[in-house]
């Protein structure tokens, strides 16, 4: 196996003749975190989407975790975890509750279940909150627990779809600090996000305009290239060539 | 199947949480069923009846007293003249008058004939039919027995009697009715809010993303609510018998069997109302409107099929609830096996089929 855990090759998506992603080629290493940075609508979730095994690509190649995004989609769900933007806990269910429904879907077994949960209530310190409904949590607890959630399967690559959007930036420091644990595990992290902070955070980013992806690189290099100071800018510099008018 | 197991769980949670709603899901067929039960029916008993009675005769007493000895009558009061007929119904006390003409007894032995004057209340249409048939029904017949005291006239005496409902209890209707659409209304309804539910809060993406197959994620929301509906079936039936005596004339396990057939045309409404609609209130919206108005007024369970207008007739023929009222019926009332309902029973299988062919389609759109 490659050093590469994503690896893309004109990975194109067309809804009728609006291009929604144009010829992605790029890589992702194994254990990296992969900031992948675009303004609304440039295709971020559409590029996700794809790599996820939800939307089938109109033309090009991608193999993630080592398996082939269009015939080996049941083998690469059982390998990767997903978060998206919109909250995705059960808010009807306790947060034991909840984790002994993701960790069934996924398969694991009742031990490991109950070991899982224990480490990962231990880890947030919230043993007096286990059998608390989700909705009665602060949202900063939640969104750690809905990541905690999503790799308790232990996934190889970790999708997460704008995970910090509406948090306070102290719960956000916190939760990148999730982030770079699960990275030290081993786990790839495969990130979107519009916190220009943020992507100072990664090992590497791409920045997609219009479909296409316009940078990849590490964001030392890109601020060095566009002679700026922050992300922000870099970003600011490159977005403004869009031509996509919302 | 752990994946599976733990997804019922997870429903299962979802559906005792949320009191308010089982305590709707499950209130309603109750309390439906005693207020059509009791409250909405087309028998009369008691209507309030004023007599003016002209000649104060032997027949004339005899066939009051009649009239009155049914459960059907109450005497309000007599009257003694023809302007207090509308004074008495202005003020809404009476349904009817009785109106004898002069010399009544006189008259039928003279001439043969003699003629009561009925004036009923026509504000309500199908109760003043009503009552004006009881009525007639029972001076033909005092008619006729008087006929058979008098020797030499041929009589012909038509013996009436209805077939599979004796008394014309409404309720041997509503039962079955009401079984038609609430199975129809809970199924499609609970089914639908239940996966919007899940894309409105971005929980389907994380099941889609999961190893678990799009089928199965259906079939385990499906499995809860079928229960429901079930049970909620059984109430009905076990009210109906109970309370208002509607009897189960076929065979139960046949009745119980169609019951789930229909059930699952409910269900796939449900699933191909959830691919249509994007959030819970869309899913609530479609069902009431789009599915229990054309339901309830369509089936035949209010409105006869017979008395629409002839494209109205067409149109109900796409209404399911329609084809499952006959089918419950005939096995409630009638006793009727497969043999007799088997036309009906097809025509809903077939609608099955169409729903999740739909909805297949629709859904694979869905994940390109």
């Amino acid at each position: 196996m490659s050093n590469f855990i994503i690896q893309t090759n004109k990975l194109t998506k067309k809804f009728g003749k609006f291009v929604a992603a144009n010829e992605l080629t790029f890589e992702v290493k194994k254990g990296e975190i992969f900031g992948f940075l675009g303004a609304n609508g440039a295709g971020k979730t559409t590029a996700i989407r794809m790599l996820c095994g939800l939307s089938k690509p109109s033309s090009g190649s991608a193999t993630v975790a080592g398996f082939d995004i269009y015939t080996q989609t049941e083998s690469i769900k059982k390998n990767i975890g997903y978060m998206s933007q919109k909250f995705s806990l059960y808010n009807d269910l306790t947060v034991l509750e909840n984790l002994a429904f993701f960790g069934g879907i996924y398969g694991l077994s009742k031990n490991v279940v109950k070991e899982k949960s224990q480490e990962l209530i231990t880890k947030l310190q919230i043993e007096e909150h286990k059998d608390k409904l989700v909705e009665s949590l602060p949202l900063g607890w939640k969104q750690k627990l809905a990541f905690l959630t999503s790799v308790i399967h232990n996934p190889k690559i970790i999708f997460l779809d704008e995970p910090t959007g509406g948090v306070d930036p102290i719960t956000r420091r916190k939760f990148w600090d999730l982030i770079y644990e699960a990275s030290e595990n081993g786990i790839t992290v495969f990130i979107t996000t519009h916190y220009m902070d943020e992507s100072e955070y990664c090992n590497r980013v791409s920045i997609m305009v219009d479909g296409e992806i316009v940078e990849l690189d590490t964001p030392h290099n890109l601020k060095e290239k566009y002679d700026c100071n922050k992300m922000d800018d870099v970003f600011v510099k490159i977005a403004r060539k869009s031509k996509r008018v919302e | 199947m752990k994946s599976f197991i733990a997804f019922i769980i997870k429903e299962y949670y979802h559906i005792i949480r949320d009191k308010r709603s089982l305590l709707i899901l499950l209130g309603m067929p109750i309390v439906q069923i005693i207020l059509f039960g009791y409250g909405i029916t087309n028998e009369i008993n008691d209507a309030n009846i004023a007599i003016l009675d002209n000649s104060k005769d032997n027949i004339t007493k005899e066939i009051s007293n009649k009239l009155l000895s049914t459960k059907y009558f109450k005497l309000k009061r007599y009257l003694d003249s023809e302007r207090e007929i509308e004074k008495s119904f202005k003020s809404g006390e009476i349904k009817q008058v009785l109106v004898f003409e002069p010399h009544f007894a006189e008259n039928l032995q003279k001439f043969g004939s003699a003629s009561i004057h009925l004036i009923t209340d026509g504000t309500d249409p199908n109760i003043g039919n009503t009552i004006m048939n009881y009525t007639n029904s029972i001076i033909l017949n005092y008619q006729s027995e008087m006929n058979v005291n008098l020797a030499g006239i041929i009589n012909v005496l038509p013996e009436v009697k209805m077939r599979y409902n004796p008394e014309l209890k409404g309720v041997y209707l509503f039962v079955p009715g009401l079984i038609t659409i609430i199975l129809n209304l809970i199924s499609a309804m609970m089914t639908s809010i239940s996966i919007a539910r899940e894309k409105e809060m971005g929980t389907m993406e994380v099941l889609l993303v999961s190893p678990m197959k799009p089928i199965f994620v259906i079939v385990a929301k499906l499995i809860p609510y079928s229960l429901i509906s079930f049970s909620i079936t059984i109430i009905i039936l076990i009210l109906g018998g109970t309370i208002f005596n509607v009897p189960i004339t076929g065979s139960l396990g046949f009745l119980l069997l169609e019951c789930i057939l229909y059930l699952f045309l409910g269900l796939s409404m449900g699933i191909l109302i959830s691919t249509i609609a994007p959030t819970q209130q869309v899913a609530m919206f479609i069902s009431m409107i789009g599915l229990m108005l054309p339901t309830i007024l369509l089936s035949g369970f209010i409105i006869p099929i017979e008395n629409m207008p002839y494209w109205l007739q067409i149109l109900s023929n796409i209404i399911p609830a329609k084809w499952f009222i006959i089918i419950i019926k005939d096995i409630m009332l009638k006793g009727s096996g497969i043999t007799f309902v088997w036309k009906e029973t097809l025509i809903i299988v077939l609608m099955i089929t169409f729903l999740l062919i739909v909805s297949a389609k629709k859904y694979k759109i869905r994940l390109q």
